[in-house]
């Protein structure tokens, strides 16, 4: 395979192979910070000892967070060194996953949902109104480095549509206005905080009760329980564990 | 039956191509949403399992417990895991993750004597269904339903431990269900002698990193594991070598959530909702183009016209201009208005009428929209997130979105529709996982329903007007829940002064 492995200054968008850039080659310095360290043990305790693999995922996580938002191939080597694991298996899966950037990411990292539900709400409007605002295309950095646009699959989010996701944070609802009002507070260093629920309609909603009101829950009563049903309880939850041998 | 429907509609001018003044002039607030809830009967709310869907209250364990969490689950657990399967069956709950495989049916196939090996349950909260919001609000408002529910659960297929799959990007919902964990091991509710039953049990949480596959049961598996993924064949199934090689049962957050409350109540109670076979209450997810979008929990079985008229204040246009609706996630084909107009929420009636319940993921499509272009959207999406590892799926989703793209330009042969056909034929049950199948329903739905829009493309491209069809952001115009924003919202609500 002579061309996968070329330098080049400017790599495309999304590649499925690595391409070598002078601040992301294997001989780039990576490590863990300390306090990361603890998290990492922290991951690696979650799952049973011959399945360290387990904590491919998070890892790749961790040093893509510690690495301002994308995942140089050094990192990867990390990680599949403190799992043991082939370096291989560590690249297989940081590029089958969508959320693993193996290029540089602007400092806001806007993923637009482009699926079928977002796109009948007008995601397409938000996606040209970004597109003009910003003066990129889909797929592109700005040149300050600020802000990568990326049209991405469903986010969930849909009873809200239509959304972005700024890095962690999800903005909904969202129309031409409040979206150049977004970008607008993110060039000024101050995108607005998540409202009460981790996430942020940006038409006034608190989360998914729809723009006109929630339409039930009037009451909020704890469920009707007869405690006579369960006085008959001859199990003892013990010995169920001692028959599984936990 | 309809009658403020009718009403609404009659006052409602018909109006196609739409500019946002327009829309303004035609929609309604939210007095007349109002008039229209109750009129239909339905579910009440001391019936509605989710009390804080809305969020009024904390999603902390003070909160948790006010809402009826934890209670006597020591005594629950004291009836035995037998009981607890027999109970979940007597429910007649059906997996809310879209197959709708009966669980408690699930659950018993796990080992009831151990071979060495641990069993596990593994919560599937990997959502990323087109048109699907339900899990989240459970995790993020309600996480000690869930995080009981996976003790009850667990206990009731002996399992040792939970792994919670959460797909990566719900950051700051795995944040929340994180330290509710941390909360509930920290009043002694799970982990060692959970709820002080005598049994031990363990609650993790584990992010994905955003494909849609994993949502299938073993390709969650595998990325559990660590790897790519791609579902495995089966014969072995999970209940017999699963995650970590040791038997195992994936089930959605929103079966396992409702759970402790079935249990609580009774499964007959539970089976009192909805048609025999769609037993129980279900959240619905409903997006597009109706002036409420909204996750409301209501009773199986309701027809979706009283759905949508009920919760979602009806169409943004009124209900003659409905075109199209996908009843339950992208995977499942999508209905036309005369079918829409009969169709009842539920796995049997939606099967009957060529679409699924799937995971009552309403997406309502209004008579702007281009379908052609709506599904070659979806065929998008799932050649996106085919794994590649079968050649009809891999290769076959490419080939859908390549014909789509063309017939949305009216660029194609009429030749070329039953081709199309075929090879959402020769991907359908060619693959190891369903997520093939999931690619060709769509794509049969459209050429079921709307073959004579790609026919009419085809013999004048010109007539399909871009403009028109073009789908402008009107999210939330109009705005009318100010009080009870202002009362609920924290002051933590965009565009507050």
């Amino acid at each position: 395979m002579p061309n996968i492995r070329r330098v080049s200054s400017t790599p495309p968008p999304l590649l499925p192979q690595h391409i070598d850039t002078p601040d992301n080659t294997q001989e780039t310095y990576f490590d863990f910070t300390e306090e990361n360290y603890k998290l990492v043990n922290k991951i690696l305790s979650k799952y049973p000892a011959n399945y360290k693999q387990s904590g491919i995922i998070p890892l790749l996580d961790l040093a893509q967070r510690q690495h301002g938002g994308w995942l140089p191939v050094a990192a990867m080597d990390k990680v599949a060194s403190i799992v043991e694991a082939a370096p291989s298996r560590v690249y297989e899966v940081a590029s089958f996953y969508t959320m693993f950037n193996r290029t540089k990411v602007g400092k806001y990292f806007i993923q637009l949902c482009g699926t079928t539900p977002c796109m009948i709400c007008g995601s397409e409007d938000i996606k040209k109104t970004i597109e003009k605002h910003l003066g990129i295309k889909n797929g592109g950095t700005t040149e300050d480095g600020m802000f990568t646009l990326l049209e991405v699959e469903c986010l969930g989010a849909c009873a809200n549509a239509p959304m972005i996701q700024l890095n962690d944070d999800y903005y909904e609802c969202l129309t031409p206005k409040t979206i150049v009002e977004l970008l607008e507070a993110c060039k000024e260093g101050k995108p607005p905080a998540m409202g009460k629920w981790g996430s942020l309609p940006m038409n006034g909603q608190v989360s998914c009760e729809g723009p006109l009101g929630k339409t039930s829950l009037w009451e909020i009563l704890p469920p009707k329980v007869d405690p006579e049903r369960f006085k008959d309880g001859k199990v003892d939850p013990a010995s169920v564990k001692a028959h599984m041998s936990y | 039956m309809f009658a403020s429907a009718a009403i609404r509609r009659a006052l409602l001018p018909r109006a196609a191509g739409l500019t946002p003044s327009s829309r303004l002039a035609s929609t309604k607030g939210r007095a007349d949403l109002l008039a229209g809830a109750g009129a239909y009967g339905g579910l009440t709310d001391q019936d509605r399992i989710f009390t804080n869907l809305y969020g009024e209250q904390d999603w902390r364990l003070k909160d948790a417990l006010k809402r009826g969490d934890y209670h006597l689950t020591s005594d629950i657990m004291r009836m035995g895991p037998d009981w607890i399967v027999q109970e979940i069956k007597d429910s007649g709950l059906r997996g809310r993750g879209g197959a709708g495989f009966p669980s408690g049916l699930k659950w018993s196939f796990m080992p009831k004597e151990s071979d060495g090996r641990p069993s596990f349950l593994v919560v599937n909260a990997d959502e990323s269904e087109p048109g699907t919001c339900k899990d989240r609000e459970i995790m993020r408002k309600d996480p000690h339903k869930l995080i009981e529910g996976c003790l009850l659960a667990g206990y009731a297929m002996r399992a040792r431990a939970a792994y919670i799959y959460i797909r990566g990007e719900y950051f700051n919902e795995a944040v929340v269900l994180d330290e509710a964990i941390h909360e509930a091991y920290a009043a002694g509710l799970i982990g060692r002698n959970a709820c002080g039953s005598g049994y031990d049990f363990d609650v993790y949480l584990h992010r994905g990193a955003g494909a849609y596959i994993c949502g299938e049961e073993t390709a969650l598996i595998e990325s559990l594991e660590g790897r790519q993924g791609k579902p495995r064949l089966k014969p072995p199934f999970p209940a017999g070598v699963g995650v970590f090689g040791c038997p195992t049962t994936v089930t959605n957050v929103e079966t396992v959530a409702v759970a402790p409350t079935i249990l609580r109540r009774g499964g007959s109670w539970f089976a009192g909702f909805g048609n025999p076979n769609n037993r129980g209450t279900k959240l619905f997810a409903i997006s597009g183009h109706v002036k409420n979008p909204i996750v409301v929990e209501e009773s199986m079985s309701i027809p979706l016209r009283e759905l949508i008229e009920k919760h979602c204040g009806g169409m943004r246009n009124g209900w003659d201009s409905l075109r199209a609706c996908i009843p339950g996630g992208s995977s499942v084909p999508v209905l036309n208005k005369p079918l829409c107009d009969e169709a009842l929420m539920e796995f049997d009636d939606l099967r009957a009428k060529g679409s699924g319940l799937g995971t009552a993921a309403v997406t309502m499509f209004d008579d702007t929209v281009d379908m052609v272009g709506a599904i070659r959207r979806l065929a998008h999406f799932y050649k996106h997130e085919s794994c590649g590892q079968c050649t009809p799926c891999r290769e076959g989703t490419s080939w859908l979105e390549d014909i789509l793209i063309r017939m949305e330009r009216g660029d194609a042969d009429k030749r070329e529709i039953p081709m199309l056909e075929e090879i959402s034929r020769q991907i359908e049950g060619h693959t190891i996982c369903a997520l093939g199948d999931a690619a060709a329903w769509p794509v049969q739905g459209l050429l079921r329903h709307f073959r004579k829009d790609i026919e009419d493309r085809i013999d004048d491209p010109s007539s399909f007007d871009r403009e028109k069809a073009f789908q402008y952001a009107w999210s939330g115009d109009p705005f009318d829940n100010k009080e009870w924003v202002e009362a609920n919202g924290d002051k933590m609500v965009y565009g507050l002064k």
